[in-house]
């Protein structure tokens, strides 16, 4: 970030954000203000600084779940986009199916329907199947969220493979490549650098997205808090602390996006690309152009 | 100003046995939906030789070079590149279109060299040239390499081996595109207005390379309107116009006196 002159430093936007945030939390518990309650900030403390087991679990438990349903969603969404794009009609058909039902219906449904529904039915058992040492409401959670995101995947990679200039496709095939190497080779690292920005947003989503599985109790983060303010009855304390676990996950995500995003980035543009952690986490202004020639230089 | 040794392209043997027919194209007809575009072109091309062809915008000239290498599908006729049927196979008289496997190896031996380069914008310029020789014929990678490293040495980019794509002018965007199909060792090689994305200073740049590998021996079939570079290198001049081949003949026929009036009507347009 820049500082024009006559720009005082809380005029930047980190500065702006943080006093924002600041003011909020001040407004927040001075109006309305219970008189009588007294705030247990040692709760609060404890639980973001010296968490209990039971917390690391859940946060473990969070980005195990998280991690997995993405990279499956991830999987599901290149088949589907290459589904969608296929030259075989039956194929085509299946694929939109596919999107149309995932995308169609809310997932808290799916989730019940995969777990509840499914195994009452006894279409599949989830207790009895365990997949590397994991069964029941875990495994059925990770699969909805994974069909959920494979649905929504699908379409950003679709998007991602058809932002890629058809002359590459015909490029790779004059070489002599097939469809699929063309694909492996040309189109899709190229189409990654679409994906990207979007895919990481929907693995944001999915971080926060796995507290939806309250609902098969499933012990992750939101759970495990929830449960905390069962016992110990503290919602403003706890809550806050849960918050501020999930903001840890979803920043360090931000982090991890933008090294991607540089590293995709190599042979596209000569200088910058992209925003920077700063940028990402703050915002950025457009940056003025100070060498003309390293951004016409492109052809 | 670009300086290419011609005898590195026999020693890397770009260059094929001196006779025979390498193209043969015969009726050739091609519908987009209603419209008509190619109506019965024939042509043949002798190895070692250069045919360019020349015609009005939509006049099917690019199309018909696609037809070549089966990026176009063509509904009658016949198209053979080096005795190979490309593209489809008979069944009862009938075309029925290939496997693709069957086309993409057909496809390895006829280089193409496109108007906006399609290069590849994730792989530097050695990496654009060795892609095909490592991913379709399985060459070691130490070999095509070194050969990568020669043949972007011929086009003069010695000096670029590493540099993307979007770092290179457009002259040399479009010598990488020559050096990436001649890494396929190709028996003959299409080029589709090669030069008219192309600022006027980079032209020169191009044709050099264009016109060394004429002079080597390499079977070419180019869409361009370069004249200069049609004296100079081409054998023959062809004239499409509408769908079909109105002219034909040595650049000194056509260009100096040409017989179809629409010939004359296109020459005096673009001299």
């Amino acid at each position: 970030m820049r500082t024009a002159p006559g720009e005082s430093l809380i005029g930047t936007r980190p500065a702006r954000l943080l006093a924002g945030f600041v003011v909020l939390v001040l407004l927040l518990s001075a109006c309305e203000r219970n008189v009588s309650y007294q705030y247990r900030w040692d709760l609060f403390f404890k639980s973001v600084f010296t968490p209990s087991p039971l917390i690391l679990g859940g946060l473990g438990l969070t980005v195990a779940i998280a991690v997995v349903s993405q990279v499956v969603g991830v999987i599901l969404g290149v088949l589907g986009a290459l589904g969608r794009l296929s030259s075989a009609a039956p194929i085509r058909w299946l694929a939109g199916f596919y999107v149309w039902i995932f995308r169609g219906t809310p997932l808290l449904v799916q989730i019940t329907f995969v777990y509840f529904g499914l195994g009452v039915a006894g279409i599949y058992a989830w207790d009895r199947h365990p997949l590397f040492g994991i069964a029941g409401a875990i495994q059925a959670g990770t699969v909805a969220l994974a069909l959920n995101e494979g649905a929504y995947m699908t379409e950003i990679v679709r998007a991602g493979i058809l932002s890629v200039d058809i002359g590459q496709m015909e490029a790779a095939k004059a070489l002599g490549m097939t469809y699929r190497q063309a694909m492996r080779r040309i189109v899709l690292p190229q189409a990654a650098r679409i994906i990207v920005p979007p895919l990481g947003n929907e693995f944001n989503n999915m971080l926060k997205t796995t507290s939806l599985l309250v609902i098969l109790g499933v012990g992750e983060l939101y759970v495990t808090f929830s449960r905390l303010n069962g016992t110990l009855f503290a919602p403003f304390e706890l809550f806050l602390a849960c918050a501020l676990w999930f903001l840890l996950l979803t920043t360090i995500w931000s982090f991890i996006q933008s090294w991607i995003e540089r590293r995709l980035g190599r042979g596209f543009a000569p200088t910058d690309s992209g925003p920077g952690w700063r940028g990402r986490l703050f915002g950025s202004r457009l940056r003025p152009i100070e060498d003309p020639s390293q951004v016409s230089g492109g052809r | 100003m670009t300086q290419i040794s011609p005898h590195i392209l026999d020693a890397l043997g770009t260059v094929g046995p001196a006779s025979g027919t390498v193209v043969q194209a015969t009726d050739v007809h091609k519908w987009f939906g209603r419209l008509h575009v190619l109506k019965g072109v024939s042509l043949e091309v002798a190895r070692r030789e250069v045919v360019v062809i020349i015609g009005p915008s939509g006049s099917g000239k690019t199309t018909f070079i696609r037809c070549i290498n089966h990026l176009e599908k063509i509904q009658q006729g016949r198209i053979f590149v080096n005795g190979h049927l490309i593209g489809y196979r008979e069944a009862n008289g009938k075309l029925v279109e290939d496997r693709e496997k069957n086309i993409a190896r057909q496809r390895q031996e006829i280089g193409m060299v496109f108007q906006r380069f399609n290069l590849f914008p994730h792989l530097t310029a050695l990496g654009n040239v060795v892609e095909a020789p490592l991913r379709v014929r399985h060459m070691p990678e130490h070999e095509a390499r070194d050969m990568g490293r020669d043949l972007l040495t011929r086009v003069g980019l010695a000096g670029k081996l590493d540099a993307y794509p979007a770092q290179l002018s457009g002259g040399q965007q479009q010598r990488v595109a020559i050096a990436r199909a001649l890494a396929m060792n190709p028996a003959l090689l299409l080029f589709d207005e090669p030069t008219s994305a192309l600022d006027p200073e980079m032209i020169g740049e191009v044709l050099d390379v264009m016109k060394a590998l004429a002079a080597d021996g390499m079977t070419m079939i180019v869409v361009s309107h370069e004249m200069g570079f049609a004296r100079e290198a081409a054998d023959r001049v062809v004239m499409v116009d509408d769908g079909q081949i109105i002219e034909q003949g040595s650049p000194d026929e056509v260009f100096g006196s040409p017989r179809h009036e629409r010939t004359k009507a296109f020459l005096s347009k673009i001299v």
